[in-house]
């Protein structure tokens, strides 16, 4: 840890204001609740919502693992890690299992959560009706209103327009009956981690200086129709390195001829399992 | 039988601006009733004013609910205004711009106030909306069509549809046909006139055209300067007008 820094990069009363917002989110699940965004040493839409989070909830003996798109290895991922280990001299990893804090960006890992973990999300846009409502002032008097029709508009216009609900990321949900949320955008894949999970799971907004979040075992309902019900994606492939046919996959492109392969997203689920079958 | 609508010594003012003042009047259902002036005259206000889309700023808006209830709109909630706004009611704004959604398709458009309601069957909607569309003349087949696509004419019957699609029973129209050539406009006056007699509609019908008050209206109020100047059956105004301003209006009108 460089001590030139305070503890976890941000000042104390930056930590305390960040904590009474996530203190009142969670008591108000899927509300969002705005706070005082602070600049960080990273530009906007790399995390700096979720990079806040992470800096009020640590401790000195929290291990801490992140990953952007389920990976470990990528540059957000790495980068993020590197900063808290700097500048609060916590433990890392990339195993699921050992994380008590783990910050994410586009993923739930697929191995299950306990309660004993927390899950911090990054979030570009908080406002799961931004796209259809512009304004700002109408959008919280729709929350406020529960009115959350213009919703189904989205996706009455996805099944006119393509034959099934074609959203596929960002998937809405209602949080606790209540408040309409964006889960941030993971894959509609991830949606039914969120219902009665074990862990608290944290929403940060850095840009949009909102935060909310979904405490342990609240219920988390997908939007659909009654007639075009919510489904996940589904794969006719299995990973190629692991042979799990139920994670969720990336397509990548290994050479310049057009071949492909098949591979989870979740490189320690993936690494996890080879080592189990190694044994 | 009791009116649906009372109006009483309301008033709109922007500033020290007059928008309306002193205005009253009762609506009865299934009656249509044109308010007419030139522009400025504070038809439009008075409009949004008795539709609760303005705040008065003195009088009272009273509207009488199915249930037999007396409904003070002043005391309303946001969250009832806009239920009522919603179930109840319906506003045709005279530009279709304004009152559709252009980035979603015509079907979701007159759906969406179902879908608010809580409507959740996605193939009910559509025979819905297509219904709709056929009873507004617009081919059901364009249904998946962006509003956009459409002329001015359709864009306008469309929001008609989106309006009705909930039945309301009351309905406000800011110069639904203003902006409109002489064939389209003959067209949505009759459709109009057909589906308020089918629905049993009532409606408040902003207009600066004498001619479209005496084809829909039984009622008419003539505004000036934010008050109203004369009112009457329409027939009385229009054949035989008292107040020198109504009969400048009637005489100015071009006959061919």
């Amino acid at each position: 840890m460089t001590s030139n820094y305070n503890f976890a990069f941000l000042d104390e009363n930056t930590k305390r204001m960040l904590r009474r917002a996530l203190l009142k989110a969670v008591a108000i699940p899927g509300y969002q609740v705005p706070f005082g965004s602070r600049e960080m040493p990273l530009p906007y839409g790399w995390g700096t919502g979720g990079i806040q989070l992470t800096a009020a909830l640590l401790g000195p003996d929290d291990v801490l693992k992140v990953i952007d798109q389920g990976a470990d290895d990528t540059t957000n991922a790495v980068n993020i890690r590197r900063f808290f280990a700097r500048v609060a001299g916590v433990t890392t990893t990339e195993r699921t299992t050992e994380a008590s804090v783990i910050q994410t960006r586009h993923r739930i890992p697929e191995t299950p959560l306990r309660e004993d973990q927390i899950l911090v999300f990054q979030v570009p846009e908080p406002e799961p009706l931004r796209t259809l409502e512009p304004r700002e002032a109408e959008t919280r008097t729709l929350h406020a209103l529960a009115d959350y029709g213009l919703m189904h508009v989205k996706l009455y216009e996805d099944i006119a327009q393509y034959g099934h609900i074609a959203t596929s990321y960002d998937y809405p949900v209602l949080v606790d009956g209540r408040f309409l949320t964006s889960p941030s955008p993971i894959p509609k894949f991830d949606n039914p981690k969120l219902d009665h999970s074990p862990a608290l799971m944290l929403f940060g907004a850095g840009r949009e200086k909102r935060l909310y979040a979904i405490p342990p075992y609240t219920k988390v309902e997908s939007l659909a129709f009654d007639d075009h019900p919510f489904e996940i994606q589904r794969w006719e492939h299995q990973c190629e390195l692991c042979g799990s046919d139920e994670s969720y996959l990336d397509e990548v492109v290994v050479d310049d001829r057009g071949s492909r392969m098949f591979v989870c997203s979740d490189t320690d689920y993936c690494r996890q399992r080879r080592a189990e079958q190694a044994a | 039988m009791s009116a649906l609508l009372q109006v009483r010594g309301l008033s709109h003012h922007y500033g020290q601006r007059i928008g309306c003042q002193d205005v009253s009047f009762d609506l009865h259902p299934g009656e249509l009733l044109c308010i007419v002036g030139e522009s400025g005259s504070g038809k439009s206000t008075l409009l949004k004013t008795a539709a609760a889309q303005l705040a008065p700023s003195s009088g009272s808006v009273r509207y009488h609910q199915r249930d037999g209830d007396w409904l003070d709109l002043e005391e309303l909630s946001e969250a009832n205004r806009r239920r009522l706004a919603r179930e109840e009611w319906g506003f045709v704004t005279q530009n279709p711009r304004d009152g559709l959604r252009l980035n979603v398709s015509a079907g979701a458009n007159v759906a969406e106030r179902l879908m608010a309601m809580g409507m959740r069957n996605y193939g009910q909607l559509r025979d819905i909306a297509k219904g709709w569309l056929e009873r507004v003349e617009i081919d059901p087949a364009r249904i998946d069509d962006a509003p956009t696509a459409f002329s001015g004419g359709m864009q306008q019957r469309l929001q008609i549809a989106r309006t009705l699609v909930t039945q309301p029973r009351l309905v406000f129209m800011d110069e639904p046909t203003a902006g409109l050539d002489v064939s389209v406009q003959a067209r949505i006056l009759d459709l109009l006139r057909r589906l308020v007699n089918e629905l049993g509609l009532a409606a408040v019908m902003v207009t600066h055209d004498l001619a479209v008050a005496r084809l829909l209206a039984a009622r008419t109020m003539v505004m000036q300067g934010g008050r109203v100047v004369e009112t009457g059956l329409t027939d009385q105004i229009l054949d035989d007008p008292q107040h020198p301003y109504t009969q400048l209006l009637v005489s100015s009108v071009l006959t061919t």
